[in-house]
């Protein structure tokens, strides 16, 4: 390598850092603007009318600033009622997914990658129907003369007709139905690129085939576990047209109730203290999930 | 040295194929107690096929596999008692070193005090002491390399294979570890079996070298062995550089040309024969040839310098060539003929080595 020396390298001067800055600087702000129509999108769609709702909830509905709304919550059992019901659906639907949908993953993640993608096209497929026709699809099944309980009587099976519908066992079946791609989506991911080697290398230091389940697979697939619960514990607390259809009026989650406040009582205020505290909830408890597991990953880490 | 404990292993006529491809064509082996064997072949020879037949992980067709005097075939690989080093490794990442070389321990309910000795004692041995507590990712290739060698070690396996551990450094790190290997081996005398597709590495640190070409064994021997006196081109051409030349053979006499050549064992068989040249084996002949060699006249073609070496290429006329090596010391470097000057080569009766060619 040969060293410039002489008036070339002298008349370079600060080695055109200034100029090198600036482009840098404009690729940065050139990045930047590829994200600039989702965070334009994000701000209109979503900060602006959750902010504007957050702010509607401190007023009663004749403009007077108040936090009777607040109080409310509190005060009657319902709402707590309410609440209580939308975590434990969106919890046993989250479980119930995971336990479906976790074998499913790694069996799809075992696969040569063609037949993978086959599986994962039918994994997907339910994605192409209205999620009001697959609901409805359920109720035919699942009600009393329903496929199900026919089925279910003519096979002499059961005698009367099972209550698989208007209830919480009826919400279950639909939500979970819907929800399972969204766990084994994830989940078949982070499967997947788990080394097949770090199997075979448990094996041959004398694991069994629990053994190295439980600790080799099981630790490495959690990342998707945990993302692909998320997910789907997120998306259920929100569930409307599910719970409504299938639940037949005795499973009221808070979604449920903000269209009442909204559609019979026109009470903009309430509703939005119910979706405020909703809000507020699952953010307590996805920081309580991942102070959870930070501890425990730490505690694991040496084993 | 064999240890004690050490297990040979019988592999017997094992079968092994993918559809209409066979990987694995009724391989018959014998690997001593102790003894360090490599299995040397080219990427798709099979070789790693057989190492993953011998761990478990593999199920062949038919044949049978002995350790010792036990039959394995159908025995699941946790239950082989092998340490095995992978090619990438597979040390386990959500575990610190540590709980890496732990992890055969504790599925033996070995007790915690014991495991944290046996532990730190794996570690010193390879040379990582107190590296107990560091994650699997920040650690170099080197210091991954032993860690999991330590965790095939520590549980003391009957049985040690390693899938070209080495491949993945750098080759400076390589060479250190390949002796780092062998010394290991030495003061354990546990039967290891090698597998590797690089033939300087295979003649380096093994006892004997198995040859696999296309799922069958071509030459099981000793690196100085198979080096010298290899039973066919594949095997001359696979370890070691070699130029060849067509002999014919008849009446246990081969000639090249009309000019008999001189060998220590008569020729493999009659008629075409190859006679196999290390370009390290000849040599430039000045005035007389002595009577022990078998002399080659040509004209040189090409001189390359290699830094350690002088590459040089004899044209013998009708389509060969020899080529060979002169050490580049300034001696070498004068002495040296000139480009298109005629020269005579000359092979030493000791090195001739006759193959049979292939039809």
């Amino acid at each position: 390598m040969s060293v410039t020396t002489g008036p070339a390298a002298m008349s370079l001067g600060d080695g055109h850092a200034a100029a090198l800055r600036r482009d840098r600087t404009i690729e940065r702000w050139l990045m930047l603007s590829l994200a600039a129509p989702a965070l334009l999108l994000v701000f209109v769609c979503l900060i602006v009318p959750v902010g504007w709702l957050f702010y509607l909830s401190f007023f009663t509905d004749g403009g007077v600033a108040t936090l009777d709304n607040y109080r409310h919550l509190v005060e009657q059992p319902s709402y707590a009622r309410i609440f209580w019901t939308t975590f434990k659906v969106s919890a046993l639907t989250t479980a119930i997914c995971a336990v479906l949908g976790y074998p499913l993953a790694y069996f799809m993640s075992q696969l040569p990658a063609r037949a993978a993608n086959l599986c994962m096209i039918l994994v997907l497929l339910p994605f192409w129907t209205s999620l009001l026709v697959r609901t409805y699809a359920w109720l035919v099944l699942l009600q009393r003369t329903g496929l199900i309980n026919t089925w279910g009587m003519q096979l002499g099976l059961w005698s009367e007709p099972l209550p698989l519908v208007n209830n919480m066992t009826g919400t279950l079946i639909g939500m979970v139905h819907i929800m399972l791609p969204f766990i084994v989506l994830p989940l078949y991911g982070s499967m997947r690129t788990i080394d097949r080697t770090l199997v075979q290398a448990a094996a041959n230091l004398g694991a069994s085939p629990v053994q190295s389940f439980v600790r080799v697979f099981l630790p490495l697939s959690l990342p998707g576990l945990t993302a692909g619960a998320l997910v789907v514990f997120i998306l259920c607390l929100g569930f409307y047209i599910t719970p409504e259809v299938l639940g037949g009026g005795r499973v009221t989650m808070v979604s449920s109730r903000i269209a009442t406040d909204i559609d019979t009582f026109l009470n903009w205020g309430s509703a939005s203290a119910l979706g405020a505290v909703l809000l507020l909830l699952t953010l307590i408890l996805l920081w309580v999930a991942s102070r959870l597991a930070k501890g425990l990953s730490l505690v694991g880490a040496g084993h | 040295m064999a240890s004690a404990s050490a297990l040979d292993i019988h592999v017997r006529q094992v079968t092994k194929s993918y559809g209409a491809i066979v990987v694995l064509d009724r391989v018959d082996l014998h690997v001593q107690a102790g003894e360090f064997l490599t299995l040397l072949g080219p990427s798709g020879s099979g070789k790693t096929t057989l190492l993953m037949v011998l761990a478990g992980f593999t199920r062949p067709d038919s044949g049978s596999i002995l350790f010792g005097s036990e039959e394995v075939i159908r025995l699941a690989p946790q239950k082989r008692d092998l340490g095995m080093v992978f090619q990438n490794y597979a040390l386990f990442p959500h575990m610190n070193v540590a709980g890496n070389i732990a992890f055969p321990l504790r599925l033996r309910k070995v007790g915690a005090a014991e495991i944290a000795k046996r532990v730190e004692a794996a570690l010193e041995m390879v040379q990582l002491g107190g590296y107990g507590t560091r994650g699997i990712h920040e650690l170099s290739g080197g210091q991954r390399q032993r860690v999991a060698l330590a965790r095939a070690l520590v549980f003391e396996p009957r049985i040690i294979l390693m899938d070209e551990p080495l491949s993945a450094l750098d080759k400076q790190l390589r060479e250190l570890m390949q002796l780092e290997l062998r010394r290991l081996h030495e003061k354990l005398g546990t039967t290891t079996i090698y597998v590797t597709h690089d033939q300087r590495e295979a003649l380096t640190m093994s006892d004997r070298i198995a040859v696999i070409n296309k799922g069958k064994l071509a030459q099981l021997d000793s690196p100085r062995h198979i080096y010298s006196k290899p039973n066919s081109r594949f095997v001359a051409e696979f370890i070691g550089e070699s130029t060849f030349l067509n002999v014919a053979a008849s009446g246990g006499v081969c000639r090249y040309r009309d000019t008999v050549i001189k060998a220590d064992a008569a020729p493999v068989r009659e008629g075409r024969c190859l006679l196999m040249i290390r370009p390290e084996q000849v040599q430039i002949v000045d005035g007389a040839a002595s009577d022990n060699m078998n002399c080659f006249s040509g004209r040189i073609v090409g001189r390359v310098f290699q830094g350690d070496t002088l590459r040089i290429d004899v044209d013998l006329g009708g389509g060969e060539a020899i080529t060979l090596r002169v050490p580049a010391n300034s001696a070498g470097l004068q002495s040296m003929p000139a480009d298109r000057e005629s020269i005579t080569l000359g092979l030493s009766v000791a090195d001739t080595t006759l193959l049979p060619a292939e039809d």
